[in-house]
């Protein structure tokens, strides 16, 4: 059941460089769990995070294998945050800005986010009920 | 009034503006706003009790702010006791914060 309030977030770091993309992710998760709309502008390297060649790995240094190792990507993630939204009968709208797209050649995706470009993440913003902008440092 | 809710995500042993952040934040509680003050990430380090600079949360809280920590944050860096002031919090308690009326959100 929604409520009918809206989260937006922009967000720019690369994935798995900061302790920003798990953050952002978590609270994405919590607020759809709440009923929320939830906006997501993937700007810079976060465009990475949605991915469709991702692939999880063995750790060699510790001596795991791919199935010990449970290596979690951030493209799984986010696809589980459309099932959740889906579930939960709210939206999530994820935009990766095109232009950091081309520059990276990180245009194959899963399936969920569309392209776009600051003028979205500042009519989301307009929309929302609270934004945060989580910056790289 | 307006109830301010900071995300710091800063720690004051690598970013020297944490403490400006809560100079800003005991202020507009000074003039009788609400204000929350939410830690994640390594800003949860000075909220464990006895560390160098925990008393500044606790003084934090003692100008009325409301001081939480992401549990999350805080077990991952193996804190389990936090700082006088400083009370451990989850995402939905942030959640149900940012989106009340009449509030403004910050991420730092």
């Amino acid at each position: 059941m929604s409520t009918e309030k809206t989260l937006t977030l922009a967000i720019m770091d690369a994935p798995y460089e900061s302790a920003a993309s798990t953050t952002a992710l978590r609270l994405v998760d919590a607020a759809l769990r709440a009923g929320h709309h939830v906006n997501v502008f993937a700007y810079e390297g976060a465009v990475a995070l949605t991915m469709r060649a991702q692939k999880a790995h063995a750790n060699p240094v510790k001596g795991t294998s791919l199935e010990e190792e449970h290596h979690p990507t951030t493209k799984d993630w986010v696809s589980a945050l459309f099932r959740l939204a889906a579930e939960r009968g709210v939206k999530l709208d994820w935009v990766n800005c095109g232009l950091c797209v081309d520059e990276r050649g990180a245009g194959e995706w899963v399936d969920g986010p569309r392209r776009g470009g600051p003028k979205d993440f500042f009519e989301m913003a307009e929309r929302s009920t609270a934004t945060f902008v989580i910056p790289t440092r | 009034m307006t109830h301010f809710v900071f995300v710091e995500s800063r720690d004051p042993y690598e970013s020297a503006d944490c403490h400006t952040l809560q100079e800003l934040a005991a202020g507009l509680a000074a003039r009788g706003h609400r204000v929350t003050f939410f830690l994640v990430q390594n800003a949860v380090l000075p909220a464990r009790a006895g560390s160098r600079f925990s008393s500044q949360l606790t003084g934090l809280a003692s100008h009325g702010v409301q001081v939480m920590a992401d549990d999350f944050a805080l077990r991952e860096r193996a804190i389990a006791e936090c700082a006088r002031g400083v009370s451990a919090a989850s995402f939905d308690d942030l959640t149900r914060l940012i989106m009340e009326p009449d509030t403004r959100a910050l991420w730092h």
